[in-house]
Protein backbone atom coordinates (compact mmCIF):
# COMPACT_ATOMS: atom_id res chain seq x y z
CA UNK A 1 0.00 0.00 0.00
CA UNK A 2 2.89 2.14 0.97
CA UNK A 3 4.28 2.40 -2.94
CA UNK A 4 1.05 2.80 -3.96
CA UNK A 5 0.65 5.90 -1.91
CA UNK A 6 3.76 6.85 -2.45
CA UNK A 7 3.42 7.19 -6.06
CA UNK A 8 0.91 9.16 -5.49
CA UNK A 9 1.75 11.87 -3.87
CA UNK A 10 4.96 12.22 -6.15
CA UNK A 11 2.25 13.12 -9.29
CA UNK A 12 -0.53 15.30 -9.58
CA UNK A 13 -2.17 12.47 -11.83
CA UNK A 14 -1.26 8.80 -11.78
CA UNK A 15 -3.50 6.04 -13.46
CA UNK A 16 -1.90 2.44 -12.99
CA UNK A 17 -3.33 0.39 -16.33
CA UNK A 18 -2.04 -3.41 -17.49
CA UNK A 19 -0.69 -3.14 -20.80
CA UNK A 20 -3.31 -5.71 -22.35
CA UNK A 21 -6.26 -3.67 -20.54
CA UNK A 22 -8.82 -1.86 -23.16
CA UNK A 23 -10.41 0.30 -20.96
CA UNK A 24 -7.56 1.67 -19.18
CA UNK A 25 -6.63 2.26 -23.03
CA UNK A 26 -9.95 4.64 -22.88
CA UNK A 27 -9.31 6.07 -19.52
CA UNK A 28 -6.20 7.03 -20.63
CA UNK A 29 -7.98 8.96 -23.37
CA UNK A 30 -10.11 10.74 -21.76
CA UNK A 31 -7.76 12.33 -19.46
CA UNK A 32 -5.17 12.99 -22.58
CA UNK A 33 -8.27 14.95 -24.40
CA UNK A 34 -8.55 17.10 -20.71
CA UNK A 35 -4.77 18.30 -21.05
CA UNK A 36 -3.12 16.38 -18.18
CA UNK A 37 -0.51 13.89 -18.76
CA UNK A 38 -0.90 11.77 -16.11
CA UNK A 39 2.15 9.18 -14.69
CA UNK A 40 1.34 6.10 -15.92
CA UNK A 41 2.12 2.73 -14.36
CA UNK A 42 1.69 -0.80 -16.35
CA UNK A 43 1.50 -3.30 -13.56
CA UNK A 44 2.22 -6.13 -15.42
CA UNK A 45 5.39 -4.14 -16.74
CA UNK A 46 6.77 -2.29 -13.48
CA UNK A 47 9.53 -3.75 -11.89
CA UNK A 48 6.98 -3.02 -8.71
CA UNK A 49 3.97 -3.78 -10.59
CA UNK A 50 3.08 -6.80 -8.16
CA UNK A 51 3.50 -4.71 -4.97
CA UNK A 52 1.92 -1.99 -6.39
CA UNK A 53 -1.22 -4.77 -7.70
CA UNK A 54 -1.22 -6.10 -3.63
CA UNK A 55 -1.50 -2.13 -2.74
CA UNK A 56 -4.64 -1.17 -5.27
CA UNK A 57 -6.39 -4.35 -4.03
CA UNK A 58 -6.16 -4.10 -0.23
CA UNK A 59 -7.65 -0.44 -1.10
CA UNK A 60 -10.40 -2.02 -2.40
CA UNK A 61 -9.99 -1.38 -6.04
CA UNK A 62 -11.65 -3.97 -7.68
CA UNK A 63 -11.30 -4.30 -10.44
CA UNK A 64 -7.58 -3.60 -9.73
CA UNK A 65 -7.31 -1.48 -13.71
CA UNK A 66 -7.94 1.18 -14.22
CA UNK A 67 -7.70 3.47 -11.22
CA UNK A 68 -6.91 7.11 -11.07
CA UNK A 69 -5.16 9.03 -8.38
CA UNK A 70 -5.36 13.14 -8.67
CA UNK A 71 -3.90 15.18 -6.16
CA UNK A 72 -2.43 12.07 -4.01
CA UNK A 73 -6.41 11.33 -4.04
CA UNK A 74 -7.92 7.99 -5.25
CA UNK A 75 -10.56 8.46 -7.18
CA UNK A 76 -11.75 5.00 -8.88
CA UNK A 77 -12.36 3.30 -11.32
CA UNK A 78 -13.62 3.79 -14.95
CA UNK A 79 -16.92 3.64 -13.18
CA UNK A 80 -16.02 6.85 -11.28
CA UNK A 81 -13.96 8.19 -13.85
CA UNK A 82 -16.82 8.66 -16.41
CA UNK A 83 -19.81 9.75 -13.11
CA UNK A 84 -17.06 12.44 -12.41
CA UNK A 85 -16.73 13.72 -15.77
CA UNK A 86 -20.04 14.06 -16.83
CA UNK A 87 -20.84 15.91 -14.06
CA UNK A 88 -17.73 18.30 -14.30
CA UNK A 89 -16.11 17.49 -11.11
CA UNK A 90 -13.07 15.43 -12.46
CA UNK A 91 -12.24 18.62 -14.34
CA UNK A 92 -12.07 20.34 -11.51
CA UNK A 93 -10.19 17.82 -9.77
CA UNK A 94 -7.39 18.03 -12.31
CA UNK A 95 -7.29 22.10 -11.90
CA UNK A 96 -6.99 22.27 -8.33
CA UNK A 97 -4.14 19.37 -8.69
CA UNK A 98 -2.60 21.42 -11.26
CA UNK A 99 -2.73 18.62 -13.44
CA UNK A 100 -3.67 20.38 -16.00
CA UNK A 101 -4.54 24.28 -16.46
CA UNK A 102 -7.13 26.40 -18.24
CA UNK B 1 -57.27 13.89 -104.35
CA UNK B 2 -58.04 11.99 -100.96
CA UNK B 3 -59.71 13.53 -98.38
CA UNK B 4 -58.56 11.69 -95.11
CA UNK B 5 -60.27 12.82 -92.00
CA UNK B 6 -57.57 11.80 -89.51
CA UNK B 7 -59.73 10.20 -86.68
CA UNK B 8 -58.16 11.97 -83.33
CA UNK B 9 -60.23 10.81 -80.20
CA UNK B 10 -58.93 13.31 -78.09
CA UNK B 11 -60.81 16.03 -79.92
CA UNK B 12 -63.83 16.18 -80.19
CA UNK B 13 -64.10 19.44 -81.39
CA UNK B 14 -65.56 19.03 -85.42
CA UNK B 15 -63.73 22.28 -86.79
CA UNK B 16 -60.37 20.70 -86.00
CA UNK B 17 -61.50 17.87 -87.88
CA UNK B 18 -62.15 20.09 -90.77
CA UNK B 19 -59.43 21.96 -90.45
CA UNK B 20 -57.48 19.35 -90.95
CA UNK B 21 -58.94 17.95 -94.14
CA UNK B 22 -58.83 21.87 -95.19
CA UNK B 23 -55.78 21.38 -95.24
CA UNK B 24 -54.94 18.05 -97.01
CA UNK B 25 -57.36 19.14 -99.59
CA UNK B 26 -55.31 21.98 -99.61
CA UNK B 27 -51.79 19.90 -100.38
CA UNK B 28 -53.58 17.59 -102.44
CA UNK B 29 -54.82 20.32 -104.85
CA UNK B 30 -51.08 21.07 -105.89
CA UNK B 31 -49.36 19.32 -108.42
CA UNK B 32 -48.46 15.40 -109.03
CA UNK B 33 -44.90 15.76 -107.16
CA UNK B 34 -46.76 16.41 -103.88
CA UNK B 35 -47.41 12.44 -104.04
CA UNK B 36 -44.58 11.67 -102.09
CA UNK B 37 -45.86 14.49 -99.97
CA UNK B 38 -49.25 12.77 -98.96
CA UNK B 39 -47.30 9.87 -98.60
CA UNK B 40 -45.28 11.49 -95.87
CA UNK B 41 -48.66 12.98 -94.41
CA UNK B 42 -50.57 9.77 -94.30
CA UNK B 43 -47.21 8.14 -92.66
CA UNK B 44 -46.91 11.38 -90.01
CA UNK B 45 -50.59 10.86 -89.11
CA UNK B 46 -50.14 7.41 -88.76
CA UNK B 47 -47.35 7.97 -86.36
CA UNK B 48 -49.19 10.43 -84.25
CA UNK B 49 -52.30 8.17 -83.96
CA UNK B 50 -50.12 5.56 -82.59
CA UNK B 51 -47.93 7.78 -79.83
CA UNK B 52 -51.43 8.76 -79.10
CA UNK B 53 -52.19 5.65 -78.33
CA UNK B 54 -49.61 4.64 -76.50
CA UNK B 55 -49.90 7.62 -74.71
CA UNK B 56 -53.65 7.49 -73.24
CA UNK B 57 -52.24 3.97 -72.27
CA UNK B 58 -49.40 5.06 -70.51
CA UNK B 59 -51.89 7.47 -68.63
CA UNK B 60 -53.69 4.72 -67.54
CA UNK B 61 -51.40 2.42 -66.78
CA UNK B 62 -50.22 5.25 -64.40
CA UNK B 63 -53.86 5.99 -63.02
CA UNK B 64 -53.71 2.36 -61.83
CA UNK B 65 -50.73 2.59 -60.25
CA UNK B 66 -51.75 6.11 -58.28
CA UNK B 67 -55.33 4.49 -56.86
CA UNK B 68 -53.37 1.51 -55.60
CA UNK B 69 -50.36 3.32 -53.87
CA UNK B 70 -53.26 5.61 -52.51
CA UNK B 71 -54.65 2.34 -50.95
CA UNK B 72 -51.30 1.05 -49.95
CA UNK B 73 -50.75 4.78 -48.00
CA UNK B 74 -54.06 4.50 -46.16
CA UNK B 75 -53.09 1.31 -45.21
CA UNK B 76 -49.85 2.28 -43.71
CA UNK B 77 -51.10 5.33 -42.26
CA UNK B 78 -53.38 3.05 -40.20
CA UNK B 79 -50.44 0.84 -39.37
CA UNK B 80 -48.38 3.41 -38.25
CA UNK B 81 -51.03 5.07 -36.27
CA UNK B 82 -51.46 1.44 -34.25
CA UNK B 83 -47.67 1.13 -34.40
CA UNK B 84 -47.38 4.70 -32.62
CA UNK B 85 -50.05 4.02 -29.82
CA UNK B 86 -48.46 0.66 -28.94
CA UNK B 87 -44.85 1.96 -29.47
CA UNK B 88 -43.49 -1.77 -29.31
CA UNK B 89 -42.31 -2.92 -32.55
CA UNK B 90 -43.63 -6.18 -33.37
CA UNK B 91 -41.50 -7.60 -36.22
CA UNK B 92 -42.94 -9.07 -39.27
CA UNK B 93 -41.44 -12.39 -39.82
CA UNK B 94 -38.33 -10.83 -42.32
CA UNK B 95 -36.94 -9.38 -39.39
CA UNK B 96 -36.27 -12.27 -36.70
CA UNK B 97 -33.19 -13.69 -36.48
CA UNK B 98 -31.56 -16.35 -34.74
CA UNK B 99 -30.99 -15.82 -30.72
CA UNK B 100 -27.59 -16.94 -30.30
CA UNK B 101 -27.72 -16.51 -26.72
CA UNK B 102 -30.82 -18.32 -26.31
CA UNK B 103 -32.65 -17.86 -23.00
CA UNK B 104 -30.77 -15.17 -22.09
CA UNK B 105 -31.32 -13.13 -25.46
CA UNK B 106 -35.15 -14.00 -25.88
CA UNK B 107 -35.74 -13.35 -22.17
CA UNK B 108 -34.21 -9.72 -22.58
CA UNK B 109 -36.45 -8.83 -25.44
CA UNK B 110 -39.43 -10.22 -23.73
CA UNK B 111 -38.57 -8.05 -20.71
CA UNK B 112 -37.51 -4.75 -22.70
CA UNK B 113 -40.81 -5.26 -24.37
CA UNK B 114 -43.00 -4.80 -21.35
CA UNK B 115 -40.48 -2.45 -19.89
CA UNK B 116 -41.22 -0.36 -23.12
CA UNK B 117 -45.04 -0.78 -22.45
CA UNK B 118 -44.63 0.68 -19.30
CA UNK B 119 -42.78 2.96 -20.14
CA UNK B 120 -45.12 4.41 -22.85
CA UNK B 121 -48.10 5.00 -20.03
CA UNK B 122 -45.89 6.55 -17.97
CA UNK B 123 -45.14 8.86 -20.75
CA UNK B 124 -48.56 9.19 -21.74
CA UNK B 125 -49.40 9.53 -17.96
CA UNK B 126 -46.54 12.72 -18.31
CA UNK B 127 -47.94 14.04 -21.00
CA UNK B 128 -51.03 14.40 -19.92
CA UNK B 129 -49.87 16.37 -16.78
CA UNK B 130 -47.81 18.80 -18.85
CA UNK B 131 -50.87 19.87 -21.55
CA UNK B 132 -53.11 20.16 -18.95
CA UNK B 133 -50.66 22.65 -16.91
CA UNK B 134 -50.09 20.25 -13.76
CA UNK B 135 -48.37 22.12 -11.17
CA UNK B 136 -44.59 21.72 -10.24
CA UNK B 137 -45.53 19.04 -7.66
CA UNK B 138 -47.42 16.56 -9.53
CA UNK B 139 -45.20 16.91 -12.27
CA UNK B 140 -42.19 16.25 -9.90
CA UNK B 141 -43.53 12.91 -8.82
CA UNK B 142 -44.56 11.73 -12.53
CA UNK B 143 -41.15 13.19 -13.90
CA UNK B 144 -39.14 10.86 -10.78
CA UNK B 145 -41.00 7.81 -11.97
CA UNK B 146 -39.75 8.11 -15.80
CA UNK B 147 -36.52 8.78 -14.43
CA UNK B 148 -36.80 5.70 -12.12
CA UNK B 149 -37.90 3.72 -14.75
CA UNK B 150 -34.76 4.66 -17.02
CA UNK B 151 -32.69 3.33 -14.11
CA UNK B 152 -34.87 -0.06 -14.13
CA UNK B 153 -33.88 -0.76 -17.83
CA UNK B 154 -30.55 0.01 -17.35
CA UNK B 155 -30.48 -2.14 -14.74
CA UNK B 156 -31.82 -4.95 -16.88
CA UNK B 157 -29.69 -4.60 -19.62
CA UNK B 158 -26.43 -4.91 -17.54
CA UNK B 159 -27.53 -8.10 -16.79
CA UNK B 160 -28.83 -9.28 -19.70
CA UNK B 161 -25.37 -8.21 -21.29
CA UNK B 162 -23.31 -9.98 -18.28
CA UNK B 163 -25.47 -13.05 -19.87
CA UNK B 164 -24.97 -12.39 -23.86
CA UNK B 165 -23.08 -9.60 -24.33
CA UNK B 166 -23.12 -10.24 -27.50
CA UNK B 167 -27.11 -9.93 -28.16
CA UNK B 168 -26.66 -6.50 -26.37
CA UNK B 169 -23.79 -5.22 -28.59
CA UNK B 170 -25.84 -6.41 -31.78
CA UNK B 171 -28.62 -4.29 -30.61
CA UNK B 172 -30.99 -7.10 -32.05
CA UNK B 173 -33.44 -5.72 -29.50
CA UNK B 174 -33.72 -2.77 -30.83
CA UNK B 175 -36.01 -1.80 -34.04
CA UNK B 176 -33.99 -1.59 -37.21
CA UNK B 177 -33.82 2.33 -37.54
CA UNK B 178 -32.63 2.43 -34.36
CA UNK B 179 -29.93 0.18 -35.13
CA UNK B 180 -28.90 2.67 -37.39
CA UNK B 181 -27.86 4.69 -34.72
CA UNK B 182 -26.48 1.98 -32.62
CA UNK B 183 -23.51 2.70 -30.38
CA UNK B 184 -21.77 0.39 -27.81
CA UNK B 185 -25.37 -1.31 -27.40
CA UNK B 186 -27.40 1.67 -27.21
CA UNK B 187 -27.76 5.44 -28.25
CA UNK B 188 -25.19 8.37 -27.40
CA UNK B 189 -26.32 10.82 -25.32
CA UNK B 190 -24.14 13.57 -26.65
CA UNK B 191 -26.55 13.14 -30.02
CA UNK B 192 -29.83 13.39 -27.69
CA UNK B 193 -28.48 16.37 -26.18
CA UNK B 194 -28.16 17.80 -29.86
CA UNK B 195 -30.93 16.75 -30.97
CA UNK B 196 -32.78 18.45 -27.20
CA UNK B 197 -31.05 21.90 -27.20
CA UNK B 198 -33.45 23.15 -29.58
CA UNK B 199 -36.40 21.54 -28.00
CA UNK B 200 -35.79 22.67 -24.62
CA UNK B 201 -35.96 26.51 -24.79
CA UNK B 202 -36.09 28.74 -23.06
CA UNK B 203 -32.90 28.77 -21.05
CA UNK B 204 -30.85 30.41 -18.92
CA UNK B 205 -27.63 31.89 -20.47
CA UNK B 206 -26.40 29.49 -17.53
CA UNK B 207 -28.05 26.24 -18.42
CA UNK B 208 -27.23 26.90 -21.83
CA UNK B 209 -23.67 26.57 -21.30
CA UNK B 210 -24.23 23.41 -18.71
CA UNK B 211 -25.84 21.83 -21.15
CA UNK B 212 -23.66 22.22 -24.24
CA UNK B 213 -20.66 21.62 -21.33
CA UNK B 214 -22.71 18.24 -20.47
CA UNK B 215 -22.92 17.54 -24.21
CA UNK B 216 -19.16 18.47 -24.82
CA UNK B 217 -18.15 15.71 -21.94
CA UNK B 218 -20.30 13.31 -23.42
CA UNK B 219 -18.71 13.37 -26.69
CA UNK B 220 -15.41 13.05 -25.04
CA UNK B 221 -16.30 9.77 -22.73
CA UNK B 222 -17.95 8.31 -25.74
CA UNK B 223 -14.63 9.20 -27.76
CA UNK B 224 -12.45 7.31 -25.03
CA UNK B 225 -14.97 4.49 -25.09
CA UNK B 226 -14.50 4.33 -28.72
CA UNK B 227 -10.79 4.24 -28.75
CA UNK B 228 -10.82 1.31 -26.12
CA UNK B 229 -13.11 -0.51 -28.40
CA UNK B 230 -10.93 -0.24 -31.31
CA UNK B 231 -8.01 -0.76 -29.12
CA UNK B 232 -9.46 -4.12 -28.22
CA UNK B 233 -10.54 -5.13 -31.80
CA UNK B 234 -7.02 -5.12 -32.70
CA UNK B 235 -5.52 -6.57 -30.07
CA UNK B 236 -8.02 -9.47 -30.70
CA UNK B 237 -7.23 -9.52 -34.37
CA UNK B 238 -3.46 -9.80 -33.65
CA UNK B 239 -3.87 -12.31 -31.06
CA UNK B 240 -5.33 -14.60 -33.32
CA UNK B 241 -3.19 -13.75 -36.25
CA UNK B 242 -0.93 -14.76 -34.19
CA UNK B 243 -1.78 -18.34 -33.53
CA UNK B 244 -1.41 -19.12 -36.96
CA UNK B 245 1.21 -20.48 -38.54
CA UNK B 246 2.11 -24.24 -39.92
CA UNK B 247 -0.32 -26.79 -38.24
CA UNK B 248 1.10 -30.58 -36.33
CA UNK B 249 3.88 -29.18 -34.04
CA UNK B 250 2.90 -30.00 -30.68
CA UNK B 251 4.34 -26.41 -29.77
CA UNK B 252 2.33 -25.00 -32.26
CA UNK B 253 -0.80 -27.07 -30.38
CA UNK B 254 0.04 -25.67 -27.45
CA UNK B 255 0.63 -21.92 -28.55
CA UNK B 256 -3.02 -22.43 -30.28
CA UNK B 257 -5.02 -23.15 -27.23
CA UNK B 258 -2.62 -20.07 -25.14
CA UNK B 259 -4.04 -17.61 -27.72
CA UNK B 260 -7.19 -19.28 -27.73
CA UNK B 261 -7.05 -18.19 -24.24
CA UNK B 262 -5.80 -14.90 -24.01
CA UNK B 263 -8.59 -13.89 -26.92
CA UNK B 264 -11.28 -15.38 -24.39
CA UNK B 265 -10.48 -13.25 -21.73
CA UNK B 266 -10.13 -10.55 -24.53
CA UNK B 267 -13.81 -11.42 -25.23
CA UNK B 268 -14.93 -11.02 -21.73
CA UNK B 269 -13.64 -7.02 -21.16
CA UNK B 270 -16.89 -6.59 -23.46
CA UNK B 271 -18.71 -6.48 -21.27
CA UNK B 272 -17.26 -4.22 -18.98
CA UNK B 273 -17.77 -1.52 -22.61
CA UNK B 274 -21.19 -1.92 -22.43
CA UNK B 275 -21.82 -1.29 -18.74
CA UNK B 276 -19.53 1.86 -19.04
CA UNK B 277 -21.28 2.95 -22.14
CA UNK B 278 -24.85 2.08 -20.12
CA UNK B 279 -22.95 4.57 -16.97
CA UNK B 280 -22.34 7.63 -19.24
CA UNK B 281 -26.00 6.99 -20.93
CA UNK B 282 -27.36 6.62 -17.19
CA UNK B 283 -25.11 9.66 -15.78
CA UNK B 284 -25.76 11.76 -18.73
CA UNK B 285 -29.14 11.91 -17.90
CA UNK B 286 -29.07 12.21 -14.21
CA UNK B 287 -26.87 15.26 -15.08
CA UNK B 288 -29.34 16.77 -17.76
CA UNK B 289 -32.12 16.80 -14.90
CA UNK B 290 -30.21 18.18 -12.30
CA UNK B 291 -29.60 21.56 -14.80
CA UNK B 292 -33.01 21.65 -15.94
CA UNK B 293 -36.20 22.85 -14.02
CA UNK B 294 -38.79 20.11 -13.41
CA UNK B 295 -41.27 21.51 -16.44
CA UNK B 296 -37.86 21.32 -18.44
CA UNK B 297 -37.12 18.11 -17.66
CA UNK B 298 -40.36 16.71 -18.57
CA UNK B 299 -40.43 18.16 -21.41
CA UNK B 300 -37.20 16.86 -21.95
CA UNK B 301 -38.16 13.31 -21.29
CA UNK B 302 -41.49 13.86 -23.33
CA UNK B 303 -39.38 15.06 -26.06
CA UNK B 304 -36.94 11.76 -25.54
CA UNK B 305 -39.89 9.57 -25.50
CA UNK B 306 -41.43 11.23 -28.99
CA UNK B 307 -38.19 10.97 -30.74
CA UNK B 308 -37.56 6.93 -30.36
CA UNK B 309 -41.26 6.29 -30.76
CA UNK B 310 -40.99 7.95 -34.48
CA UNK B 311 -37.81 5.40 -34.97
CA UNK B 312 -39.95 2.74 -34.23
CA UNK B 313 -42.68 4.00 -36.19
CA UNK B 314 -40.40 4.56 -39.07
CA UNK B 315 -38.88 0.82 -38.73
CA UNK B 316 -42.74 -0.64 -38.76
CA UNK B 317 -42.51 1.62 -41.94
CA UNK B 318 -39.80 0.19 -43.71
CA UNK B 319 -40.49 -3.81 -42.75
CA UNK B 320 -44.41 -3.09 -44.19
CA UNK B 321 -42.58 -1.59 -47.34
CA UNK B 322 -43.83 -2.99 -50.96
CA UNK B 323 -41.10 -5.09 -52.39
CA UNK B 324 -40.69 -6.57 -56.44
Amino acid sequence: MEIVREVARKNAAVIFTKSWCCMCHSMKALLYELGASPAVYELDQHVNGTQMEWGLRALGCCPVVPVVFIGGTLVGSAEDIISLHVDGSLKHMLINAKAIWL
Amino acid sequence: MEDASPRTDSSTDADTEDKMSNQLQGIGASDGSDKSRDQKTLRRLAQNREAARKSRLRKKAYVQQLESSRMKLTQLEQELQRARQQGIFISSSGDQSQSIGGNGALAFDVEYARWLEEHNKRINELRGAVNSHAGDGELRIIVDGVVSQHDDIFRIKGDAAKADVFHILSGMWKTPAERCFLWLGGFRSSELLKLLINQLEPLTEQQLLAINNLQQSSQQAEDALSQGMEALQQSLAETLAGSLGPTGSSGNVANYMGQMAMAMGKLGTLEGFIRQADNLRQQTLQQMHRILTTRQSARALLAISDYFSRLRALSSLWLARPRE
